[in-house]
């Protein structure tokens, strides 16, 4: 048995975007937390810190998951995937970010990292997603600018073009 | 906010878990998808000494079809028993019910077992698992014991558990009856202001209302039409103690049982 205790920090160790990562953290320390002040990626953003408003929101072994409901030491071993990860390069744009520039679906941008990641999770899994399935997944976001309208239309035009690059990696092979 | 310091372990098989619960007791709480408890924590409206996680233990990820029920073990994540091929056919209620417990991100960590051992009076299992007439299976280090939903329930998040037991399944009947859910809050996915489930059975139907009592409740009905069933109706909705908050006010969650429920019992009756 493995008892972490309570007033001492402990290793973690997870995949970060793909690169190992640890870290020391006490068994009470959030992801978010973990992320944000032992990794110093700021990219999750925290917001509500009780899960309702998305903007923690990461991907932990390819489901959408927020990072403040979830402790660092419960990833130990796992996948997890941030809004650093979702670009191809550092001065290119990934999909789904070029489609959200296109759309003006951020103005402050504070929910915009959650949202990305539960879009590109999401959309992994179903690349043939129909609007109310998209509608769905944003229920469990907050944004107070937008009013969701262009973020919406980003998703559904991002959508389209994973399914066609998909479409055409397929028929290339 | 941040929870306040617990240790914890990482349970690596049910008897060790089992074992720290029997010395810890009401120190210590179970952690499975985190879905409730976390934000417990995170408000510190829950102190525990430890907290023991589950969902590294083989064997709690099942869900098994029996001839009369669906067992769904404490590891099964609600989204696992959403995408679950044979759910629509075999709990079709539950089918129903699921999509508006939380939200996809949430229903990706958060387990069946947790959000029914959670016992939110406005939470959606909790109601569909009273409306079928399901039981709860608890196991601790001494004893193993099965309990049925009505009797699970004892008030406002508070359950007959004792403090050295976890819900180690829950149980929902097989049923291929007609069955009928609704529900009306502020934001799909968030806690219900009223969420109403309605089942046929030989007799005519059962309701199960959740969100205004502070525990899902659920009543027989004769086949009942017109006005005898506006009064039956009325009758539930005033015994069901609705309260004023800030979400809704009791008036308003009695008109929801009325109109609601007439809706489902019509749904689930034609």
């Amino acid at each position: 048995m493995s008892r972490l205790s309570a007033d001492q920090r402990h290793a973690v160790r997870f995949t970060l975007n793909g690169k190992p990562c640890s870290g020391q953290a006490e068994p009470r320390m959030l992801l978010t937390d973990f992320l944000r002040h032992q990794i110093g990626a700021t990219g999750t953003h925290v917001g509500c810190e009780h899960g309702v408003c998305g903007a923690c929101t990461v991907d932990i072994d390819g489901v959408p998951a927020r990072a403040c409901l979830t402790l660092a030491v419960q990833v130990e071993g796992c996948a997890v995937r941030t809004v650093e990860g979702i670009a191809p390069a550092p001065d290119r744009l990934g999909i789904l970010q070029a489609a959200f520039k296109r759309h003006h679906a951020l103005q402050c941008g504070f929910c915009t990292a959650g949202i990305l990641m539960s879009l590109d999770t999401f959309l992994r899994e179903n690349p043939k997603a129909n609007e109310q399935s998209i509608r769905d997944l944003l229920t469990g976001h907050l944004c107070r600018c937008t009013g969701y309208a262009p973020i919406l239309r980003a998703a559904m035009e991002a959508a389209a073009e994973m399914a066609d690059r998909g479409a055409e990696e397929k028929s290339d092979a | 906010m941040k929870p306040a310091r617990f240790s914890y372990i990482r349970a690596e098989s049910l008897d060790e878990a089992l074992e720290v619960l029997r010395y810890e007791g009401n120190d210590a709480r179970i952690i499975a998808g985190g879905q409730s408890l976390m934000p417990m924590l995170n408000m510190r409206l829950a102190r525990p000494k430890t907290l023991i996680d589950i969902m590294r233990l083989p064997g709690l990820g099942r869900i098994d079809r029996q001839s009369e029920n669906v067992t769904v073990g404490a590891g099964v994540r609600q989204a696992a028993l959403l995408a679950w091929p044979e759910l629509a056919q075999t709990l079709p209620l539950a089918a129903l019910a699921l999509p508006w417990t939380g939200h996809v991100q949430t229903r990706s960590r958060g387990t069946v077992c947790g959000s029914i051992a959670h016992a939110d009076p406005s939470a959606e299992l909790p109601l569909v698992i009273c409306a079928l007439g399901g039981e709860v299976h608890l196991r601790s280090a001494r004893r193993r014991r099965r309990v049925s939903a009505k009797d699970f329930f004892t008030g406002m998040m508070s359950t007959c558990r004792a403090d050295d037991e976890l819900v180690e399944a829950v149980a929902f009947p097989y049923t291929e009856k007609r069955c009928a859910f609704r529900e009306v809050a502020r934001r799909h996915g968030d806690f219900a202001i009223v969420a109403c489930a309605a089942v046929a059975t030989r007799e005519g139907v059962r309701l199960a209302i959740g969100g205004v009592a502070d525990m899902p409740v659920a009543r027989d009905f004769p086949r009942l039409e017109g006005s005898a069933l506006d009064d039956a109706l009325n009758a539930f909705a005033y015994d069901l103690d609705a309260r004023d908050d800030v979400h809704a006010t009791a008036r308003y969650r009695r008109d929801l049982v009325r109109t609601i429920g007439a809706d489902l019992v019509r749904e689930v009756l034609q």
